[in-house]
C-alpha cells in the first residue's frame, strides 16, 4: 500500500464505549476519522442511507464480514480486504462494484493509530478500485467481546451487459483458468499468527478484480460461464462445490497450478497442501473451450494475471468428484477440507 | 541442489515404476511404517501406479493415530477442567476423545492453541507466569527431540509453569508388534526415513535378522518412495534380507547423535499403549525421575473414568495391516472423516482416511 495519510491530531488514542455511543465521542471519532479520509458527494450528506441514480441493466448486490486475526498482515490490513473482497464477490458477478456500504464492530481499547492505519487502508482499496463507500456504522463492544475490529461491507455494482455468469451454465469440456499463483494470501496470514511466525517474504495478493474481470468480459463476453474466487477453503473448497452444485466433475492437472516458490517451500515446511489454502487477489474462470485461449491472453496481459494458467477441464467422467493429474502422472480425489486445515505433525 | 524438485521428477518416477512392474513376479506385501509415507503415496497418486502384485500396506506410524483415547481425554481435561493454556500439533486437534475433542474443547472454552514447535510453548508460559502451559507432546522420535529440549530449556531458565502431556512411541517395536501378530503377512518394510535420521539405523539390524525380511529405509518424496519400493521387490525376488538405506541424503548410519543425545538426557524407554493396538513393551518414551516437575499427569490431579475404545472401530488390524481400511463394515457408512469412529479416520496420514478419499479415486478409475 503506498498511500500515506497523516492521523490528525485527537484528544484520545484508545477507542472507548463512548465512541460508540452515538453521541459526542462518536462524532469526533467520524468527524477526525472517517468522513474526512473518505469523503464524497453522497457519503457527505450524512443521512441514514445513500441515495442513487442507475442506469438502466442489471444490478449486482453483495455482503461480507471481515473478522481477520491479526488486523495488520505482510501485504495489507482488514480494511484493504473488506474492500477488495466485496468488490471482488461482485466481480465474480460479472459486476462492476459502485457502491459500498462499510460497518465496523470495534473491541473497546483498540489503538487510534492502528484504526487510522485501517480506514487509510479502505481509502486506499476502494481508491484502487474505484468504489465510493456511501453509508456506514460504528458500535464498539466491551473488551473481549471483539477481536480489535471486525468489518461488514455490502456492496451494489452494475452488471457488464454482456455478463451471464451462473452455474448451470458450466458444460462438459468446458475450460477451467486461475488468473494467478494460489496460496499466497492464506500463507503470508499464517506467516505472522501468533505461535507459527516464521520469516518470509511473501506477501498477500489482496487487490481488487473488477477491472480484470471488466477487461475478460469485454473480450469473452457470454463464453465466460462461472467466476469464482476461491478465498476461505481455497481452490479445492470451491471446486468442490461447483462438482457438488453442477453434477459434473472437473479434472485438474497439478503440473499447470501456479504457486509461488516461497508459498510452495512454505506448504511443504507447515504441512499444508496449498489447494485448501485461502486466496485474495486470485479467481477462477470457466470458460468455453474455444475461447479458453483468448480468455488467457486477456488474463496475462493483466497486472493481476502475468501468472494466470489453465489447470483443467469440465468433464462428465466422474461426476460430482474433483480429480488431480498429479505431477508424476498419478491420480487423486481432492475432496472438500472437513474444517480449517490443520498443520500435519511430521 | 533444490531437495524437492528432483525427488518429484515425474520421468524418474516413471522408470522406477517400471523397472517394479519388471521386477514383481510374484505377491508381494510391503509395509510403509511411517504416516507421512501414506500420505505421500495417496497424495501423488502412487498406489494406482503400482502393479497388482506388490501391495502396500499402511502401518501404525501415524503418531496420531495411536496416541490413546485416555491421553486425548487427559488433554481435553487439562484444557477444560485445570484452566491450562494447552499447546498440541494441529492435527491433535480432531481426533475424537471419548466425549470429545481439543477441537470441541477450544469451541466450549478451552484455551487450546496450535503450534509448530514446542519451544513456542516455553515462551508462552514465559509470557504468562500467572497460568499453567501444556504441551500435548505426542510423536515417534522425530518430535521427541524437541520435546525434550523444550523442558531442558523451561528448566535452564527456571519456568516453572511448563509441563508436557507425553505420547512418545517408538517405531522398532511397533515393527516386532506387527511380525509377532500371526495374522500378519507383511514380507518388508519401508522404514521411516525421518525417525533414522534421528536415531539411525542400528536398531533395524537385529529385526532384519530375526524376521528375516528386508528393511528399506526411505524417504518421502515420489522419487524415494517408488526407488524404496523397488529396493524392497528386488530383495523379495532375490529372496534376501538386508537393511539398505534408500535416504542417504539425510540418513547416516548413526543419526543424529547430538539430537539422541537429549532425548536420551530427558526420557527413558518405558511401555505404552498403543491406540487400537494395546500396550506394547518398551514401545515409548516417558520422562525421566529428575524432569518429574515437566510431567503434566504428575503435575496436575487428573481424575477421569476410564474410557473404552468404540466396539465397532477395527483401528487395530487396521494398524497392524491384518485388514484394509474398506473391509470395515463401519467404513464410509458410520465411520467417515467427519464422523470418525477412530483415529485413522482423522488424520490425513490415517490408513483409513487415505482409504476414504482414495478408494473414490479407485471407483472413478472403474468408471472411466
Amino acid at each position: 500500500m503506498q498511500l500515506q495519510c497523516p492521523m490528525p491530531k485527537l484528544d484520545f488514542d484508545i477507542i472507548t464505549m463512548g465512541h460508540g455511543s452515538g453521541g459526542l465521542l462518536t462524532n469526533r471519532l467520524l468527524d477526525s476519522g472517517v468522513f474526512d479520509l473518505l469523503k464524497n458527494d453522497l457519503l457527505n450528506e450524512r443521512h441514514d442511507g445513500a441515495i442513487f441514480d442507475t442506469q438502466a441493466g442489471k444490478l449486482a448486490f453483495s455482503t461480507d464480514s471481515y473478522v481477520i486475526s491479526p488486523i495488520f498482515f505482510p501485504g495489507g490490513n482488514i480494511g484493504e480486504l473488506a474492500i477488495n473482497g466485496t468488490v471482488n464477490d461482485l466481480a465474480m458477478c460479472g459486476a462492476r462494484a459502485r457502491y459500498l456500504s462499510l460497518a465496523f464492530i470495534i473491541e473497546e481499547g483498540l489503538n487510534m493509530q492502528e484504526f487510522w492505519e485501517v480506514l487509510v487502508g479502505i481509502k486506499f482499496a476502494a481508491q484502487q478500485a474505484d468504489v465510493h463507500i456511501v453509508t456506514g456504522d460504528t458500535k464498539v463492544v466491551e473488551r473481549g467481546k471483539g477481536d480489535k475490529i471486525f468489518i461488514n461491507t455490502s456492496g451494489m455494482g452494475m452488471l457488464h451487459p454482456k455478463a451471464d455468469i451462473r452455474k448451470s451454465r458450466v458444460q462438459p469440456d468446458d475450460v477451467l483458468l486461475i488468473s494467478g499463483p494460489i496460496a499466497t494470501h492464506g500463507v503470508a496470514i499464517l506467516s505472522v499468527r501468533q505461535g507459527l511466525e516464521f520469516e518470509s517474504s511473501i506477501e498477500s495478493d489482496t487487490t481488487n478484480l473488477n477491472h480484470t474481470v471488466m477487461r475478460l468480459l469485454d473480450t469473452c463476453g457470454q463464453d465466460v460461464h462461472l467466476l469464482h474466487d476461491p478465498t476461505r477453503g481455497g481452490v479445492a473448497t470451491v471446486l468442490n462445490e461447483l462438482v457438488r452444485d453442477t453434477g459434473l466433475g472437473i479434472d485438474l492437472q497439478e503440473a499447470a497450478i501456479p504457486v509461488l516458490e516461497e508459498v510452495a517451500s512454505a506448504c511443504e515446511l507447515l504441512g499444508l497442501d496449498p489447494l485448501y489454502v485461502a486466496n485474495e487477489g486470485v479467481f477462477l474462470a470457466v470458460v468455453a473451450a474455444e475461447a479458453a485461449e483468448s480468455a488467457l491472453d486477456v488474463l496475462k496481459s493483466d497486472a493481476n494475471g502475468l501468472h494466470a494458467a489453465i489447470i483443467g477441464n469440465i468433464t462428465t467422467q466422474h461426476p460430482r468428484q474433483v480429480v488431480l493429474r498429479s505431477k508424476i502422472g498419478g491420480r487423486r480425489v481432492v475432496n472438500m477440507p472437513i474444517g480449517e486445515q490443520l498443520p500435519r505433525i511430521c | 541442489m533444490k531437495y524437492i524438485s528432483e525427488f518429484r521428477d515425474a520421468d524418474l518416477v516413471a522408470r522406477y515404476l517400471e523397472e517394479i512392474h519388471r521386477t514383481a513376479t510374484r505377491p508381494w506385501s510391503i509395509m510403509e511404517v511411517c504416516g507421512g509415507q501414506t500420505h505421500s503415496l495417496v497424495k501423488n497418486g502412487i498406489l494406482q501406479m503400482l502393479p497388482e502384485q506388490v501391495r502396500m500396506v499402511h502401518g501404525p506410524g501415524c503418531p496420531v493415530c495411536v496416541t490413546p483415547l485416555n491421553l486425548i481425554d487427559k488433554a481435553v481435561y487439562l484444557a477444560l477442567e485445570k484452566g491450562t493454556i494447552l499447546c498440541s500439533f494441529g492435527d491433535m486437534l480432531r481426533v475424537p476423545g471419548s466425549s470429545q475433542s481439543l477441537l470441541e474443547a477450544k469451541a466450549a472454552g478451552g484455551d487450546v492453541r496450535i503450534l509448530y514447535s514446542p519451544l513456542e510453548a516455553v515462551k508462552i508460559a514465559r509470557e504468562n507466569p500467572g497460568r499453567e502451559v501444556v504441551f500435548f507432546a505426542v510423536g515417534f522420535e522425530t518430535t521427541a527431540p524437541a520435546n525434550a529440549l523444550s523442558v531442558l530449556h523451561a528448566q535452564r531458565s527456571g519456568i516453572t509453569n511448563y509441563s508436557i502431556l507425553t505420547s512418545h512411541v517408538v517405531v522398532p517395536p511397533a515393527i516386532e508388534a506387527v511380525m509377532n501378530d500371526p495374522d500378519s503377512n507383511i514380507q518388508g518394510f519401508l522404514a521411516a526415513g525421518h525417525v533414522c535420521a534421528i536415531m539411525g539405523m542400528d536398531e533395524y539390524f537385529p529385526l532384519v535378522e530375526r524376521y528375516q525380511i528386508p528393511i528399506v529405509v526411505t524417504g518421502f518424496e515420489p522419487v524415494d518412495l517408488a526407488q524404496g519400493i523397488l529396493m524392497t521387490v528386488r530383495q523379495l525376488e532375490q529372496g534376501s534380507h538386508q537393511l539398505e538405506n534408500q535416504y542417504a541424503r539425510v540418513v547416516r548410519p548413526e543419526g543424529n547423535p547430538e539430537a539422541r543425545k537429549v532425548i536420551e538426557q530427558v526420557f527413558r524407554i518405558s511401555d505404552r499403549d498403543w491406540r487400537g493396538i494395546g500396550n506394547i513393551p518398551l514401545s515409548g518414551y516417558e520422562l525421566r525421575p529428575e524432569f518429574a516437575a515437566y510431567d503434566a499427569t504428575l503435575k496436575f490431579d487428573i481424575v477421569i473414568p476410564h474410557a473404552s475404545e468404540s466396539k465397532e472401530c477395527i483401528a487395530g488390524q487396521v494398524l497392524k495391516g491384518i485388514k484394509k481400511p474398506h473391509e470395515c463394515p463401519q467404513f464410509g457408512k458410520k465411520c467417515t472423516p467427519q464422523h470418525p469412529l477412530g483415529a485413522p479416520m482423522v488424520s490425513s496420514e490415517g490408513a483409513c482416511a487415505a482409504y476414504y478419499h482414495f478408494s473414490q479415486a479407485l471407483a472413478d478409475t472403474e468408471t472411466a
